[in-house]
C-alpha cells in the first residue's frame, strides 16, 4: 500500500465518520440529505483512490459518473418528498414524519 | 506535482465537510457542501480523472447547491433569535466531532502505517479516451440505467412541482 492510498483511505474514513455522526445527531430532513451527500463524497473519493491503486482510473471514472447521476436523482426526488412533507406537516423534522398507521 | 498539495486538499475536504454538517444555517451548509464538491473535483483532476471532475464540479457543486438553496427558500424562515439558539444547540452537539475525527485519523494511520511500502507517484494527464472506451465499451448497461434514472428523476420533479401548483391554487 502506498502512502497516497493510505491518505485517501483516511480521508474516506473521516468523511464517512462525519456523515454517520451527522445522520445520528440531526433531526432536520434537509440536513439528513446533506449528510447523505457527505457520505456519497466519501464513496466517490474511495472509487478514485481504488482506481489510482489498481491503475484502472478509466473504469473508476465511469463508476464515479454513474454515482454522480444516481446522487442527483436521489437528491431531486428526496428534496421533493421533504418539501411535500413540509407542506403536509409544516415542519421538516424526522420525528414529525407520520407513520403508516397514523 | 507535490504530495503536500494533495494532503492540503484532503484536509480541506474533511474540514469543509465538518463545517457543512456543523453549521446551523442551511444556506451556509449548502455553500459549504458546494466547496466540498469543488475540492473533491480538484482532487479528481489531480489524480487523472478530468471527466469525473467536470461532472462533480458542474453537477454536485452547481446543480445540487441550487436544489438545496431552493429547498431552503421553500421551508420555514427562522428569526435571528431562533437561529442563534439553534446554532448554540448545534455547536453543543458537534463539539465532540473534531476531537473524534483527529483520534480516528491517528488510529487509522497507526493501523495502516505497517502496510505502507512507499510513496507512489501522482499520475499526470487525463484518461479521456480510456473513459470513453470504459463507458461505451464495457458499461453500456450502466448507461441505460443512467438514462432510466434521469427520466425517473425528471418525472419525479414534474410530479412534485405539479402538486405544489395545485396546492397554490
Amino acid at each position: 500500500m502506498s502512502l497516497l492510498f493510505a491518505l485517501f483511505l483516511i480521508g474516506v474514513i473521516l468523511l464517512f465518520a462525519i456523515g454517520i455522526y451527522s445522520l445520528l445527531v440531526t433531526t432536520n430532513l434537509i440536513r439528513v440529505l446533506v449528510s447523505i451527500e457527505v457520505l456519497t463524497k466519501g464513496v466517490t473519493l474511495m472509487l478514485i483512490a481504488v482506481g489510482y491503486a489498481t491503475g484502472q482510473m478509466a473504469q473508476a471514472e465511469a463508476y464515479v459518473i454513474t454515482i454522480i447521476v444516481i446522487e442527483v436523482i436521489l437528491l431531486a426526488i428526496a428534496t421533493g418528498i421533504v418539501l411535500g412533507l413540509y407542506r403536509e406537516s409544516g415542519d421538516i423534522l424526522t420525528h414529525d414524519i407520520p407513520t403508516p398507521k397514523e | 506535482m507535490n504530495l503536500t498539495i494533495l494532503v492540503i486538499l484532503l484536509i480541506g475536504l474533511v474540514a469543509s465537510a465538518v463545517v457543512c454538517v456543523a453549521l446551523s444555517d442551511l444556506l451556509k451548509a449548502a455553500i459549504a457542501l458546494a466547496i466540498t464538491s469543488a475540492i473533491l473535483s480538484i482532487i479528481m483532476f489531480l489524480m487523472g480523472a478530468p471527466l469525473a471532475a467536470v461532472f462533480e464540479l458542474s453537477v454536485c457543486a452547481g446543480m445540487i447547491t441550487v436544489v438545496f438553496i431552493s429547498a431552503c427558500s421553500m421551508s420555514r424562515i427562522y428569526t435571528r433569535k431562533e437561529h442563534e439558539q439553534r446554532q448554540k444547540a448545534r455547536n453543543r452537539r458537534f463539539l465532540l466531532l473534531p476531537a473524534l475525527l483527529v483520534a480516528l485519523a491517528v488510529v487509522v494511520f497507526l493501523v495502516l502505517s505497517p502496510h505502507i511500502t512507499g510513496v507512489s507517484p501522482i499520475p499526470s494527464g487525463g484518461s479521456g479516451s480510456g473513459v470513453q472506451a470504459a463507458l461505451w465499451g464495457s458499461r453500456q448497461v450502466d448507461l441505460i440505467g443512467q438514462i432510466i434514472l434521469i427520466l425517473t428523476g425528471v418525472y419525479g420533479v414534474i410530479v412534485f412541482f405539479k402538486e405544489k401548483e395545485a396546492d397554490g391554487k
